[in-house]
């Protein structure tokens, strides 16, 4: 017997969407099955996962906190993703962009004292500059030089974490451990909770207002990529880059242009995590948020819209995920989740067929 | 002090891991396919080997376990990616996320000292008075440095002097030509996919079971599966420069471990000493390095107009244009 692939014309609308939702059913009970097996009662862990992440409003809120990096990561990713750029490295232009966020405190590069409507933008400028400029180091040299983008990426991640190490143990260490001292108040980005007395029920939530980036970021690239000139000529790139040659577009400058836009969005995550969350740098800042932003991305086909419904969804995972044991279990359904996703897209492109004999294919 | 023979000899014992993982991805590229999944493959590697040896007490077998884990896991890329035909990119990032996470779970509540047998280590006679290289390549080390010292010209008089290694780059320049004289596409592609995935698999063990015992999480590996795709574009897809390369890193990682334990040098305090800050610059160096030696191996193929197969990363389809 014989299977083959037979390509579809055009796939009908509802079943991308389908597929993707099976997929991801799928590969929660291929995890099950895992989990099973290495001794651990699935059934009660992904409830588990579910009342830890969606359980009542506090643990919601949390959960946004988690989808925030993840949104702005993942929409970096879809955007480089979509020219074909393979940015793997979020995660390092994430930890630049909290870098830089927080120079601006404890340099200082802003005076202590200063108001928080100065150190504020302050930070998302500079979190935004440090991601642009990791991000600009791969997208020069594939544009000028065509090194493969890939492993540029991926190795600078692993810079950016010992330059992060470099700060949190050396100038900027607090009393030697491996942490900064705590940001003042002023470089806080205001969290619902700060608000609580005016209205008593936001009282312990933690969302902060990088979600309001995050969603802002979301509007502005949806609008740009698929509304304008800009965005027209970026697809086409990522679509048929010989076309677009042909078509006279400089392709070298679009690839350093959206390396750096990505850079400084995963740039603007890391700043939002600092100033929102941890109000101070640390070198575990980050549980794999650019790693999880690839999948992200993948997830949500590259929709900006879409990369928020998947983060809220990786955001649930990260969150339950601190406390499951083993500690892999989220990482691992993630790598499933994916797997299941290529293959659901194999279903979308093509037509399935069992038996018969191989016709000659033209 | 810092002795240059010792510093080359540990070069090439931590090579070796390197030199595996490189190989095993030149086969698979060689053949068309492109699997990022090494570091997952290599991870996966690393604690079946490690896992098993510490339960059976007998890391042979942890070896063979490791080998079949890599060459399981990059199975399902093949399956994905030339059955599917889905994109090499995506399915090998997932290999590695599912490598990452899989190797995680198993490996927890596994004890990170080196409470493991490891595999012998000994002098081979006569080889190793040779002056200078002698003691490099040939004192008290692991069987698996010999069996690394051993593959690299079998790899390459495999691709470049036989007749299945014509094959096989036949298949990875021009599938369309190569299925047109009979060749199997298909079949090939698969079984240098498995290739590499058993030498990944043999990467992870050597780490756990030879070089330096013990799992650490990911750390175990911390990135070596992506030098060793570094290196293969350095090699420009050649096995003998993969090792030369890899040999390299392995004494350019225990120089910086050895730098890291001298209070002074020449009579200058070592910034770099364990415990200060300077040390995470020394951190870097490997992976900057693996960016300068993408660079150079980019600039070569672009000059000389040589590099990747010509069929890398595309899915064979037959009677499909530019097959």
């Amino acid at each position: 017997m014989t299977i083959r692939f037979e390509p579809r014309g055009e796939a009908p609308p509802w079943l991308s969407p389908v597929l993707t939702l099976a997929a991801v059913v799928v590969a929660l009970a291929i995890g099950a099955v895992v989990l099973a097996f290495v001794g651990g009662d699935p059934i009660r862990t992904y409830l588990h996962i579910v009342d830890a992440a969606f359980g009542d409003i506090g643990v919601l809120s949390d959960t946004l906190v988690k989808a925030t990096p993840l949104i702005l990561t993942g929409l970096a990713c879809a955007l480089a993703f979509r020219m074909r750029l393979w940015n793997i490295g979020a995660e390092g232009q994430f930890l630049l962009g909290a870098w830089g966020a927080s120079a601006v405190v404890l340099w200082p590069i802003v005076p202590a004292g200063t108001p928080a409507v100065v150190v504020i933008p302050a930070m998302m400028l500079a979190g935004a500059v440090a991601g642009a400029v990791w991000g600009l180091i791969p997208g020069v040299l594939k544009a000028r030089l065509g090194v493969n983008e890939i492993i540029t990426t991926l190795m600078l991640n692993y810079v950016a974490l010992a330059w992060i190490q470099f700060w949190v143990f050396g100038p900027w260490s607090e009393g030697g451990f491996q942490q900064t001292v705590p940001f003042a108040r002023e470089a806080w980005l205001p969290r619902l909770t700060d608000f609580a007395d005016q209205f008593p029920l936001l009282a312990g939530l933690t969302t902060h207002l990088g979600l309001v980036f995050a969603l802002v970021a979301t509007a502005v690239m949806s609008v740009v990529v698929s509304r304008t000139r800009w965005g027209y000529e970026m697809r086409l790139i990522g679509d048929n880059a010989r076309a677009a040659r042909y078509a006279g577009i400089d392709i070298a400058r679009y690839v350093i242009v959206v390396f750096a836009i990505s850079g400084a969005l995963a740039g603007l995550a890391g700043m939002s995590e600092v100033s929102g969350v941890v109000h101070r740098l640390q070198d575990r800042i980050s549980p794999g948020y650019g790693f999880t932003a690839i999948i992200i991305a993948y997830l949500a086909r590259l929709g900006p819209w879409r990369v928020v419904v998947a983060s809220i969804l990786f955001g649930a995972l990260i969150l339950a995920g601190r406390e499951i044991q083993p500690s892999g279990v989220p990482a691992m359904i993630q790598g499933i989740i994916m797997f299941c996703l290529i293959a659901a897209d194999v279903l979308v492109r093509y037509r399935i067929r069992l038996g018969g004999r191989v016709a000659a294919t033209t | 002090m810092i002795d240059l023979t010792l510093i080359l000899a540990a070069g090439v014992a931590s090579g070796t891991i390197l030199l595996f993982a490189a190989v095993g991805e030149i086969f698979a590229e060689r053949a068309g396919v492109l699997n990022l999944g090494v570091e997952g493959m290599m991870l996966i590697g690393a604690v079946a080997g490690f896992s098993v040896a510490a339960s059976t007490g007998d890391p042979w077998v942890g070896l063979v376990v490791a080998m079949l884990g890599g060459g399981l896991l990059s199975l399902v890329h093949a399956v994905i990616t030339i059955h599917f035909r889905a994109d090499q990119v995506i399915s090998g990032l997932a290999l590695t996320f599912l490598g990452t996470g899989l190797a995680r779970v198993l490996g927890d509540g596994l004890s990170s000292a080196g409470a493991v047998a490891t595999l012998p280590r000994f002098t081979v006679p006569v080889f190793a008075d040779i002056p200078f290289m002698g003691p490099v390549l040939f004192r008290e080390q692991s069987v698996l440095t010999y069996v690394g010292l051993l593959l690299v010209p079998l790899a390459w008089y495999w691709i470049d002097r036989t007749r299945p290694g014509l094959h096989l780059r036949a298949v990875g320049e021009r599938p369309g030509a190569a299925d047109a004289q009979g060749i199997g596409v298909v079949r090939l592609r698969y079984a240098y996919v498995l290739v590499g995935g058993l030498l990944a698999g043999l990467a992870g063990a050597t780490i756990t079971l030879a070089i330096s015992p013990g799992w650490f999480g990911d750390q175990t590996v911390g990135g070596r599966g992506w030098i060793a795709i570094g290196l293969v574009i350095f090699a420009q897809w050649s096995p003998i420069r993969a090792a030369l390369g890899a040999y390299l890193f392995g004494a350019i990682f225990r120089l910086i471990l050895d730098l890291q334990g001298v209070p002074t040098i020449l009579g200058v305090v070592n910034p770099f000493q364990a415990g200060r800050s300077a040390t995470f610059f020394l951190e870097m160096l490997p992976y900057l390095f693996v960016i300068v030696v993408v660079i150079i191996g980019s600039r070569e193929a672009l000059r000389r107009r040589v590099g990747a197969p010509a069929a890398l990363g595309i899915p064979y389809v037959r009677g499909e244009r530019g097959a």
